[in-house]
């Protein structure tokens, strides 16, 4: 589902972001990338994104080769992929519905499909009842969920999460958490970035740990090993 | 593009407006003010065209023909001017009327004088067509083409003042294209400006768009339906109002003016909106549609 080949990132004349990483994610896998700042997290993050493009090296994505792909094939590839972000990124002018509905009307879904599917994945985050609220009277917890029904809503093949519980208390991140994992068990592949170690601890997931650039670990029910 | 995905590209465009209502008032009034000169513009540009094409028209060309010519010769070379298509009206003035017209100028309270010369017309061999064209600027070489024709003795025309007006013209044209040309400029920048405010203030939903994979089309749309806009009723407060600012300029200049009734001819305003309409919402709808397309090109690269 994910193949990154001896790719490496640089900025700069520095330390790349990225130094000649590999790494293979099968389809319906759930895949923790740990690491401090600057490890090159979310270099990977957006490389997988097509927002960057790789130095050197292959990255394919979802059958899709990103270092030949032409910029107008690009809205087209990022369907196929769910986004959340830790600082939420929801529109504050729009409700619950609106902003979930919004991914279904950018790609030109028709409305009585959206009417059906946003209750559909509002149900499966549990916010069915608060539809109608906006994103300032929600909490945290709460807004992270519009944001993962945003995500998901399109039925993408990758779920990528930058950080997810960076802004939220502990319990909230258990239920988010929880949340991702029964996303994977539906058979959506999931990555997340986190720094969270009980998490990650928790979950006894893969684990990739990078440092500088470097993938130093990958390991199979892994846990978070300090730097 | 389905119906849903329009309807919501419409609303989104009018809600950009409606979110920088100053910027967007701003580019509206600006827009307005640079129709409603182009507009005024074109008005005077269009009279004084008008006026001097009607002054082209009595300036004339005449025409001698060599001495012993006959009246089928002259006919002749009548006929072959008068196949120009840029021979606006062609007469034959005879030598008597030559020379009535010539006593009426010259004696005009001595009749006397001029009958002297009753039976011994000087100007017998001056009969003559005069000719006037339908654009002074191809008057050079109407005469050339005469000056070739058998049978003709010498071509008459005014020389200045075919040139003062040809002249004339090209100036008045290229300064009022460059006046216009400046506006515009002004215009495009403007519009481009509150598309540029537009896009920085959606900058977060923008990238919201592109995570989830709206097409590059899809972003810019709502930004190019509102510099459209802008520009459409920007150039929809000018045509209406200088409509009517036009027909109370010409009653006005017609009630304490006329003395110029017999020197001037003003064109209706219908006449001169058959061209100014279209050419006023084309303007300002393309300038619209030029710079929020290249704006919003330029910031919302996906």
């Amino acid at each position: 589902m994910i193949d990154l080949v001896d790719v490496t990132k640089s900025y700069g004349k520095g330390l790349p972001a990225l130094n000649h990483a590999t790494l293979h994610i099968e389809k319906g896998e759930f895949v923790f990338v740990v690491g401090t700042s600057g490890s090159g997290k979310s270099t990977l993050i957006k490389l997988l994104l097509k927002e960057l493009d790789a130095t050197s090296g292959n990255i394919t994505v979802s059958g899709e080769r990103l270092n030949r792909m032409r910029p107008r094939r690009i809205p087209k590839f990022r369907r196929k992929i769910g986004v959340v972000f830790q600082d939420f990124r929801l529109l504050k002018d729009r409700n619950v519905y609106e902003n979930v509905a919004f991914a279904q009307r950018v790609i030109g879904r028709p409305t009585r499909v959206i009417k059906s599917r946003v209750p559909e994945v509002l149900q499966e985050v549990g916010l069915a009842d608060k539809y109608k609220s906006f994103p300032d009277e929600l909490s945290g917890g709460e807004q992270q969920r519009v944001a993962l029904a945003r995500a998901l809503v399109n039925r993408p093949d990758i779920l990528l999460a930058d950080e997810p519980t960076g802004n939220l208390d502990p319990r909230t991140s258990d239920e988010i958490m929880a949340l991702l994992d029964q996303v994977n068990e539906r058979g959506t592949t999931v990555l997340v970035v986190t720094h969270n170690k009980d998490i990650v601890n928790a979950m006894r997931k893969r684990v990739v740990t990078m440092r500088n650039g470097v993938i130093v670990s990958d390991e199979q029910e892994g846990a978070y090993h300090e730097a | 593009m389905r119906p849903s995905t329009i309807w919501y590209i419409i609303k989104q465009g009018f809600k950009n407006i409606r979110r920088n209502w100053m910027f967007s008032v701003a580019s509206i009034l600006n827009m307005a003010a640079c129709i409603f000169l182009v507009g005024v513009f074109y008005v005077i540009m269009a009279n004084v065209n008008h006026n001097v094409r009607l002054a082209e028209g009595k300036i004339p060309i005449t025409v001698f023909f060599e001495i012993g010519t006959t009246q089928e010769e002259i006919d002749w070379v009548g006929e072959q001017i008068r196949a120009r298509p840029d021979v606006q009206t062609i007469t034959f003035v005879s030598a008597d009327e030559a020379w009535d017209n010539f006593s009426k100028t010259m004696f005009p309270e001595n009749s006397a004088a001029a009958e002297i010369f009753r039976d011994d017309n000087p100007l017998v061999n001056d009969s003559n067509y005069q000719i006037t064209v339908n654009n002074i600027s191809l008057q050079s070489s109407l005469v050339k083409y005469i000056e070739g024709l058998d049978h003709v003795r010498e071509v008459k025309q005014s020389v200045r003042a075919a040139d003062f007006l040809t002249d004339f013209i090209r100036m008045l044209n290229i300064v009022s294209l460059v006046i216009i040309g400046i506006l515009l400029l002004l215009s495009l920048f403007l519009i481009s400006n509150t598309v540029s405010i537009g896009i920085s203030v959606r900058k977060e939903e923008i990238s919201i768009m592109k995570y989830i994979g709206a097409t590059d089309r899809f972003v810019r749309a709502p930004f190019v339906l509102e510099g459209v806009l802008l520009g459409a009723v920007g150039a929809a407060i000018p045509l209406i109002s200088l409509y009517f600012v036009y027909e109370t300029a010409i009653r006005y200049i017609w009630e304490y003016f006329n003395v110029l009734s017999g020197s001037v001819e003003f064109l209706s305003v219908e006449r001169v909106y058959r061209v100014l309409l279209p050419m006023g919402i084309l303007l300002g709808v393309g300038v619209g549609y030029l710079s929020s397309s290249f704006t919003s090109r330029r910031h919302v690269r996906v």
